[in-house]
Order: C-alpha cells, then structure tokens, then sequence
C-alpha cells in the first residue's frame, strides 16, 4: 500500500497517460471470462469507467453482469485480458480518492454484530481505532437514515433496513468507486423506489461513481448516466445508452414521458439482447 | 387459572414437574398396592430413605464422577476444538486424520477400557482418558462443521477489505462457529458423563475415591436396590444440571443473535 507511487509512476510512463482530470477510475481492456467447465461466462469485453459516472448493467440472466462487476471488483480475475484500476493495477485501490466498496446482493450482515458492529467491519479491518471509527459509522448511519439502531442485531431489522446498513457499512470507508450487485432485488418496489432515490441524492451530493448491476429497466432508467445492455451465450456488450437527464432527479422525471420512453427504447434493446445470437444455433 | 395457562414460562416449569409428580405418585401407589418386595422395585419413598440415609457415602461417590467427568469433559472440549483448528487449516491434514477420529468414535469404550486402565497407572486418569476418548468425536466434528460453515459472502466482504488470516479467523470464523460448537458441547457433556460412569463400571474401582457406577454395582451385589436407585437418581441429576448449564452457556452467547435460542416472537 505505501509503495505504491513508484509502481504508479512506472505505470504511467508506460502507458503514457493523459493528465489526472480526464483519467479513467477503470479501464476494462478486452477482459474476458472462461470458467473451468469451459462455460464462457463474458466475452471479450472493452469498457471505460469515468469519474462521477453512474454506470448500469442491464440484461438477460447469463449475461454476465455479475461476472463483468466482479471483475471491477477483483473478487474474479480475468481469463484473458486485463482490467486497469486508475490506470495501474489493483494495488493503485485503497489510497486516498482511490477507495471502492461493494454492495453485495444480499445485505450480508454479520448476524453475531450489532448493527454498529457489522458497519466499523471495514474500518476495524483497516485498523482504524474505536475513537476514530465511532463518528464515522454514526454519520454512515445518519445518511442511510438509520440513527439510532446502532445497538439492534442484523435479525431485529426488516429486508430493507438490512439492506440500508450493507449501504452503510460500503459508505464508511468514504469511497469512490461504488460497486452493486443487484442490491434493491429482494426488496418490494415501493422500498427499491425509496432506496433508488436515496442512493441517487447520495451519489449526487458525495459525487462518487457507481456501478451498479440491476434486472429493472424502470431502475436503470431512473439512476443511470449510462446504460450498458448486455446480451448472454456468451455474455457480451449490446449497446450502450446515455441519459443525460441533469440532476438531481426525482419523482418528476419518473413521471415523465420522456422517462416512459426511454424504457420502452430500453426495453425493445433488451429484447433484441435476449433473442438467440445467430451464432449459437445449437439446441 | 386461564392466564397462568398462557404464560410460556409457568407451563414450560409445570408442565414437566406435574407429569413428574403423576409418575413419582402412580409408582408408589402401585408398589403399595401390590406390595411390591424392596429388593426387586423399590417405593419411591424407599429411595428417598436410602439416598439420605446414605448421603455421606453417595455424595462423595457422586463428586469424585463429577470430577472425572469435567475433567473428561474439559479435554474433550480443548482437544476437540484444537483438532478441528487443524483441520480446518489444512484438507490435506483432514483427509489423513479424519478416519481415526471416526475410528475412535465407533470403538466401544466398554471394549478398550481394559487396555485403558492396564496402559495408564492411575486410575483416575485412566478413567478420565476413556471419558474423553466418549465425549472427543462430537467437539471435532461439530467444531469443524461450524469453522467451515462460513457465509461466502461474508467471506467476499472480508477478502475486499484485505483482512489477514487471524483477523478472518477471530471476527469470521469463530463467530460462525460458535453455534455449531455450543450444540458440540451439550452432546459431548452428556457423554462425558456416560463416559466415566461406563469406564468405571469397567474398572470397578473399589475403597475410597470410588464414584456413582462402583455405589450401583456394589448396591447390586448387596442387593439394597433403594441404594442403587439412589445412586442411579444422582446420576441423572448430574446428566440433567449438564445438560441445563450447557443449554445455559449457550443462550449466554447466542441469545442475541442466533436463530436457535432466540425468543419466538408472535
């Protein structure tokens, strides 16, 4: 972690890259992913992540967006093909303004911890003292709007609330760079409209750049700057959409037509993504 | 009566002890009624004569198989936890090891006690080894199922988060743990128990320092049958307060949080 500098530098000059301003947080090159029963999960893929972006991955199950995610989160290494991470390897993660966090599906709370507990995780794993880390989970709370249940067990809390503290506990580290899986998925639509907004203000206000793996075209739709479509056998990049509807949104856009008709552009993409490639005719 | 009824506490106490007391009652009514001789079925009263009577003598039998069996009970605990850590640190270890702890577990005690108890001097100890060797297996096993049985996600989270081996083992691993553990400990109480209750029948170890199980047989060779199931009825005294304290421990640590020892809600 603190030498660092020298392998960026050495990097940099390698790759000769643009000035700070424009680089990319991450830069997916030609990636791909194989598992060992031969299954191609994703295809070459070729995706550059900006700063400040909120980037969606929508498509069919087998598409790979799961995979394509964990990729960006190095939980899976790529088969071929290299991933970048401000323009240097995986160490370049984790310094200041360098920080990723990942929400996953399922809140994945520590049930033996107390709410307060299962959010310091990252921080006590960091090291960060008590004294320091308090503060922080506190206000990591506040913005999820969760005060005061610091004391409760993980089981005391609905499905929506659990899934507020997994937001919580990627929030306390300050991250930059925020990866979710499906998140909202388990939840009833009116808690995922709320907690779509929620995340949207957050995103806004703290100007991080999301990734964000989702099944509703109504939520990416809503949350997105950019929309990547994937299509599955073999997992690859359909099309891409960019909404460049300016922020803050809310209910007022979800109303509109232009809301209405971006998913149904959205949709009729999807569709396509989702017919049998002309190249797999087996079966 | 209605309310009392509904409390969850009251019938849980009452129900058993009045199940108990129509059981105590029939058994002494019929043993009355048919006249029963002493030395083939004791009255209920006649137990409680002896087992005051003989207070003295039984007490002291009943400490020195507590003692043997804590004992037994606190090996097992400490082995068992320490093998399946190794376990777990290595498949390669666990493939090799495992069939012998099986073999140990499927060996009656009763069968290797003798060899036991001529191989180790002290019989105390000897007695303590075959009480363990009873109440090993269910630590080793439960204790390792609970090390593996770790959320995968979770463990993703703390893989993320770059976190080292020991701080994965004591804020992961043992957490996860510990539910498999506690169920580990109520069994193997109760067979550390047995363990040195049947490890002494075996040895019949006579004169002073001699437990439960040598108070049984020698009440059987007297035939003072009250006496026996005196000393039968401390045996499962004993059993029961394990069973209780262990239940105890472990709502210490789970109630919280674990599904299996949290109050229903309704």
């Amino acid at each position: 972690m603190f030498a660092t500098n020298h392998v960026e530098a050495a990097i940099s000059a390698e790759a000769d890259a643009p000035p700070l301003k424009s680089m990319n947080i991450v830069d997916v090159l030609s990636a791909n992913k194989i598992y060992a029963d031969g299954t191609e999960a994703l295809a070459p893929v070729n995706l550059s992540i900006a700063p400040g972006e909120f980037l969606t991955l929508i498509g069919p199950s087998g598409c790979g967006k799961s995979t394509l995610l964990k990729l960006v989160a190095n939980l899976i290494e790529p088969t071929d093909g290299r991933l970048q991470w401000w323009r240097g390897g995986f160490d370049q993660v984790g310094g200041e303004g360098r920080r990723l966090a990942f929400v996953f599906q399922d809140p994945t709370l520590m049930p033996w911890s107390r709410i307060a507990g299962n959010v310091s995780l990252p921080l006590d794993l960091a090291g960060v003292p008590r004294s320091r880390s308090g503060p922080r989970v506190a206000a990591a709370l506040k913005r999820v709007g969760l005060e005061g249940f610091e004391n409760r067990y993980p089981r005391q809390l609905s499905g929506g609330m659990r899934m507020r503290v997994s937001i919580a506990r990627a929030l306390v580290t300050d991250p930059d760079l925020l990866l979710m899986d499906e998140p909202f998925g388990a939840l009833d639509e009116f808690t995922r409209n709320k907690l779509d907004s929620d995340l949207l203000t957050l995103w806004w206000e703290r100007k991080l750049t999301c990734v964000f793996v989702t099944h509703s075209i109504y939520e990416a739709v809503f949350l997105s700057t950019r929309v990547v479509v994937m299509a599955a056998r073999p997992g690859r990049v359909h099309r891409v959409m960019e909404i460049d509807e300016p922020q803050p949104r809310g209910d007022a856009f979800r109303n509109s037509a232009r809301f209405a008709d971006l998913c149904r552009q959205l949709s009729s993409w999807l569709a396509d993504a989702s017919l049998p490639s002309s190249v797999t005719a087996a079966s | 009566m209605k309310p009392l009824m509904q409390s969850e506490r009251f019938v849980r106490f009452a129900a058993p002890l009045i199940v108990g007391a129509i059981l105590v009652g029939g058994w002494e009514f019929a043993c009355r009624h048919w006249q029963v001789p002493v030395f083939l079925f004791p009255k209920p009263s006649d137990i409680a004569n002896s087992l005051m009577g003989d207070a003295p003598t039984l007490l002291a039998a009943l400490w020195v198989t507590m003692r043997i069996t804590f004992q037994a009970f606190f090996c097992a605990v400490v082995l068992g936890t320490l093998i399946a850590f190794v376990f777990v640190q290595s498949r390669f270890l666990e493939i090799s090891l495992f069939p012998y702890a099986v073999l140990l577990q499927v060996t009656p005690v009763v069968a290797v006690a003798p060899l036991i108890i001529i191989l180790v001097k002290n019989t105390q100890a000897a007695l303590t080894v075959c009480a363990t060797l009873v109440a090993l297996f269910p630590m080793i096993s439960n204790t390792t199922i609970g090390l593996r049985s770790v959320d995968q996600g979770l463990a993703n989270l703390f893989r993320m988060n770059r976190a080292g081996r020991t701080a994965t083992l004591l804020r992961l691993r043992i957490p996860s743990a510990l539910p498999f553990f506690f169920a580990g400990l109520r069994i193997s109480s109760g067979l550390a128990l047995i363990g040195a209750v049947v490890a002494e029948f075996v040895a019949g170890t006579g004169g002073r320092g001699s437990g439960l199980a040598y108070e049984i047989l020698q009440s059987g060779f007297q035939l003072d049958i009250p006496r026996m199931f005196a000393a039968l009825f401390l045996i499962a005294l004993a059993g029961v307060s394990l069973f209780l304290l262990m239940a105890w421990l472990s709502k210490l640590a789970l109630g919280g949080w674990h599904e299996s020892e949290v109050a229903r809600e309704s």
